[in-house]
């Protein structure tokens, strides 16, 4: 009754031959990132452990552990979060929901665009010129955090502004249709439903601050600081700062004697780092999605 | 107030950008009837309708000439454009259910416009979904969300919101594309029966409801009035225009 034709015959071997190819390609990009981390962790099982974590390095930081780093990380992280993500999110309001197409708008998104494409070594000049020496805040957690700040910024513009315009726009209309003002709409409508979208593209950002050298590399990291172990404010905004990346830099290539492990334990901390600030994001959106109201 | 019109357009055009979607259309609505408007697609029945409430301003590159009068009132000229918004009520063809409780559907009017007591509210939100013939269906859950009614509930929700801030205009959008028959008559009752409180503008591209509803009708065609005149007229076998008969005719459209 139903003879497979040649034709139709060819049609599941395209089938077939498609569906292997995509999901081989899927599998391939997991497969790095399971083989960094495997790495990582074999290469620095030998000195992984809580003390690593909380205690100060030792012996010139060829031995002891990486908290002032981390601490660091987390405060230039924290500040520069606090920076930009209330300018970045309030622009983004402003340019999807106000502007006009206009000149200015216009000129206004290609700048952000461009700004979100300068390399990170290029904000780190931009920052050392700009915070550390014009405005006179020297190598310190401010300097260092607001050139940070500087590099998230576009993205968390881009990654808002698509998470408004993922509210449908018949929500805004029926809104105005009945008299609501535009700031009416977009608290009562637009920002409730964007918020998931809008977090998770500023958290994602925070993995991204986290991981960068470049842009603190003149403009607030130093190579040691001397900090008490489990020390919570160890820095002044005016001070300058030990921070994960820069400090496996410098153990990498600057210091002599330090065991290889402690090279790849700093490395793991590190990365442990971002996927931990990636998982929140990838929980809390999950947590906001099944709270979808559309 | 004694003004007998509802809405008086006098030599309306609409652009978007350099297309000219209204070419100069003049027409007055009365208080209290039912005025239908039918034309096929691109006819610029929408873009009249957003003339009438300045929603138009919202669309980039949207730009209205002539004179649009709402109870005496000229729209461009107006200081409260959110007041002249709330003198209309406007439904839309698809139903949009705001992201909100069905409570707070009815009630995001009222709270817009200042309305912080909870009595007050509560008052409003009964009213309306009880003019919308919603009422028995949700009153025991209004505080679930409005956007997962089923489509005909939701085109029912977004009557009442649109009675929220008390109209004294209602117009309808094709507000019955998305939606069933039944619900469709259950909604033209509701017409029906506003029509002792309020001035009707129904936009259709069913001719029948038109005929079955409205005492006047114009037919908007390309942004040209074709006809406008008694229901009875147009949908006569003899109405003055014949691309009138062939339109609600089925011939064409």
């Amino acid at each position: 009754m139903f003879e497979a034709t040649p034709q139709a015959l060819r049609r599941r071997r395209q089938e077939r031959i498609a569906t292997s190819v995509l999901a081989a390609m899927t599998f391939a990009t997991v497969v790095p990132l399971f083989a960094i981390l495997g790495y990582l962790l074999v290469k620095a099982w030998p000195s992984l452990s809580i003390s690593f974590l909380i205690e100060p390095p030792r012996d010139l930081q060829t031995h002891g552990g990486i908290w002032p780093a981390l601490v660091g990380t987390i405060y230039l992280v924290t500040v520069s979060l606090a920076a930009a993500a209330p300018v970045g999110v309030l622009a983004a309001v402003w340019l999807n929901e106000y502007a006009r197409d206009n000149w200015f708008t216009r000129t206004v998104n290609l700048a952000v665009i461009n700004l979100a494409g300068v390399p990170s070594i290029v904000h780190a000049l931009f920052g050392l010129g700009a915070f550390v020496l014009a405005a006179g805040l020297g190598q310190s957690v401010l300097a260092a955090s607001l050139t940070l700040a500087v590099m998230t910024l576009p993205v968390i513009i881009a990654s808002t502004r698509e998470a408004l315009a993922a509210v449908p726009w018949a929500f805004r209309e029926a809104c105005w249709n009945v008299g609501a003002t535009r700031w009416q709409t977009i608290r009562a409508v637009v920002l409730p439903n964007a918020i998931s979208g809008v977090l998770t593209g500023v958290i994602l950002q925070v993995s991204r601050a986290a991981g960068e050298s470049a842009p603190i590399l003149f403009t607030g990291a130093v190579m040691y600081k001397a900090v008490e172990k489990g020390d919570l404010l160890p820095y002044g905004l005016n001070e300058s700062v030990m921070a994960l990346a820069t400090h496996l830099y410098n153990l990498v290539t600057q210091i002599n004697g330090a065991p290889e492990s402690l090279q790849f334990a700093t490395a793991t901390v590190l990365v442990g780092v971002v996927l931990l600030v990636n998982s929140t994001a990838i929980v809390l959106r999950v947590v906001l999605r099944t709270r979808r109201k559309w | 107030m004694s003004d007998p019109c509802a809405i008086r357009v006098r030599d309306l055009r609409v652009c978007y950008g350099r297309r000219e979607v209204i070419h100069g259309i003049s027409f007055d609505v009365a208080r209290g009837e039912i005025f239908a408007v039918i034309g096929p697609a691109q006819s610029g029945k929408t873009s009249l309708l957003r003339c009438l409430n300045r929603t138009l301003d919202f669309t980039p590159g949207a730009r209205m000439t002539g004179v649009v009068e709402v109870h005496g009132q000229d729209v461009a000229r107006t200081r409260d454009v959110f007041g002249l918004r709330r003198q209309i009520g406007m439904v839309a063809p698809l139903p949009v259910g705001l992201p909100l409780s069905i409570y707070d559907n009815v009630a995001f009017a009222p709270r817009a416009a200042g309305v912080r007591d909870r009595a007050v509210l509560d008052e409003v939100v009964e009213r309306c979904l009880r003019q919308a013939a919603l009422w028995d269906e949700v009153k025991d859950r209004l505080g679930s969300l409005g956007t997962k009614l089923s489509g005909g509930q939701q085109q029912r929700l977004t009557i009442a919101r649109a009675l929220s801030h008390d109209p004294s205009i209602l117009c309808l959008d094709e507000f019955s594309i998305a939606i069933d028959p039944v619900t469709t008559m259950r909604i033209e009752d509701v017409l029906k029966q506003l029509r002792e409180t309020v001035t009707i503008v129904l936009v259709t591209n069913l001719t029948q409801q038109a005929r079955r509803l409205a005492s006047r009708t114009m037919f908007l065609l390309n942004g040209d009035i074709v006809e406008l005149g008694p229901t009875s007229e147009v949908f006569s076998s003899s109405p003055a225009d014949a691309r009138t008969y062939d339109y609600v005719n089925g011939i064409f459209g």
